[in-house]
């Protein structure tokens, strides 16, 4: 579709707002709506509609299918890890007081990183599921 | 004002969901189902959960109509008409009336609507829903977690066990789709399969040997748009 | 208001017998996963107005002011997981779809029992 005009300028104007969106609505997960899930999935988002205009080949040239695989583990990967480092502080699994100097900093931190964890995860698997439909059937991808 | 809107959005729900019902072209269904998703994230904001609202209008309306539109471009968009078939009524056919699933469906929800006459008031803020647990969350959730949005912290820490559960869910989905869909099929007939064609050294689509001899997958009628517009997006490269 | 409550609670009736109508009666399965979608969003709804209070704010703390009702946060909490586990189910769910309809070539029900039994024969 990227030799209609209207949809290819549009989308690369609209695809830097997109992630750019989907990152304030991660790191404001806090202070109003929103979170890992909603973040992920808006990510993603602004990575299909690239692949809807511009082709499947080019979106796995800028980011191959091998890396959204390795961006659903990883993310699923980091949270568990943080639930390790609080059995490692002597505290029980998932328990964040004491991953800092304080139970509330301790709060914050753990938040803060399962949420990235969660907004790595699903923006790998739902980029990752797009793409095995996406290229289903297709020999030039 | 409130009300009025709810009732409203209810009804416009109940309206799309009938439209889905007698739909006899899935793309339209489709169309419809991300209509049916858009208006109950409206509602979700309107009874004050905007977390789950933002959440439903992400996933369901977003990403669950692309999902639905890459498998009708692989699959088709015709439903059958049940009256084609005539011919060859086995004994495992089931009846083609409807009128046993109406009746079904109506004694269920029957059923049903007598239980919600035992509910408690709608919106009453002493239902026994809001005691015991979702108290402490609101009052403590201030001095031991000490961020302003309750949903995320008792999504992240007092109920951390669950989201993690959940984000495993999801990686096992993004496995599941990867077993079902990595690499090329050719078209088979059924019962063909040999397992060890799978590609499955080629988990990367196209790299390995994928013996397709016709990747046209069946594109038929009205669909054959949104077909194109999944395959041949890469129309000025060289 | 405890007509509204009860509308509220029969238009949930009504959405999820409609899905559950779309999937015992019709024999297309991409269809029949739209049913179930349905049915899941009329759950949704449900559980979302059981935790609703009439008047109440959203469930994020103003820092400092007393007094306001917020909404109960735990159904929005359970929902939110049950949306993103039941897009992962569809999900899988349409990937067989795919495969069904490249082993078979149809995704009609019935015709796909017919297929079977006649290969079996």
């Amino acid at each position: 579709m990227s030799d209609q005009v209207i949809l290819r300028v549009t989308t690369k104007i609209l695809v830097p707002a997109i992630l750019l969106f989907g990152l304030y609505v991660q790191f404001h997960a806090d202070f109003g709506p929103g979170g890992g899930f909603q973040a992920g999935v808006i990510f993603a988002a602004g990575f299909i509609l690239y692949a809807m205009v511009f082709g499947l080949g080019r979106t796995q040239q800028v980011f191959p299918s091998y890396v959204s695989r390795l961006c659903a583990s990883g993310g699923v990967l980091i949270f568990i890890a943080v639930g390790l480092w609080s059995m490692l502080r002597g505290a029980h699994f998932l328990d964040y007081s004491v991953l800092g100097h304080d139970a509330l900093e301790g709060q914050h931190l753990g938040i803060l990183l399962i949420e990235i964890g969660v907004l790595i995860t699903v923006f790998g698997v739902i980029l990752s599921i797009f793409y095995f439909f996406a290229a289903r059937g297709r020999e030039d991808v | 004002m409130d009300l009025i809107i709810d009732f409203a959005l209810l009804a416009l729900l109940a309206v799309t969901s009938l439209a889905i019902v007698r739909q006899t072209n899935l793309f339209s269904a489709v169309t419809l189902l991300a209509i049916f998703s858009f208006l109950s994230a409206a509602l979700f904001t309107v009874m004050d959960a905007v977390d789950v609202a933002f959440t439903e209008a992400a996933v369901g309306a977003g990403f669950s109509t692309i999902l639905l539109l890459a498998t009708l471009s692989l699959v088709g968009s015709k439903i059958r008409t049940p009256q084609v078939r005539i011919v060859s009524v086995t004994a495992r056919t089931p009846s083609r009336r409807p009128t046993f699933p109406l009746i079904v469906v109506l004694v269920t929800g029957g059923i049903l609507v007598y239980g919600t006459l035992d509910m408690p008031p709608f919106g009453d803020p002493d239902n026994p829903v809001h005691r015991h647990v979702a108290d402490h969350y609101l009052m403590d959730s201030e001095e031991e977690i000490g961020i302003p949005n309750v949903v995320t912290s008792v999504l992240a820490s007092y109920r951390g066990y669950d989201t993690l559960g959940e984000a495993t869910v999801v990686f096992t989905a993004a496995i599941g789709v990867m077993v079902l869909l990595s690499g090329l099929r050719r078209r088979d007939t059924l019962g063909e399969e040999a397992w060890g064609e799978e590609g499955l050294e080629d988990l990367d689509p196209g790299l390995g040997a994928g013996s397709s001899s016709d990747t046209a997958v069946s594109v038929d009628g009205a669909e054959g748009e949104e077909a194109d517009q999944l395959r041949d997006g890469d129309g000025d490269e060289p | 208001m405890r007509i509204l409550g009860l509308y509220n609670y029969w238009v949930f009736v009504f959405l999820m017998m409609v899905g559950f109508y779309i999937l015992i009666s019709r024999r297309n399965l991409v269809q029949e996963i739209l049913g179930l979608t349905i049915f899941q969003t009329a759950v949704f709804i449900f559980y979302i107005s059981m935790g609703s209070i009439v008047g109440a704010e959203p469930p994020t703390l103003a820092p400092g002011v007393e007094g306001i009702v917020y909404a109960n946060p735990l159904p929005h909490v359970l929902i939110l997981t049950a949306i993103v586990v039941g897009v992962s189910t569809m999900a899988v769910a349409l990937a067989l779809v795919v495969r069904i309809k490249e082993a078979y070539g149809t995704i009609e029900g019935d015709e796909i029992a017919d297929l079977d039994t006649a290969s079996e024969a």
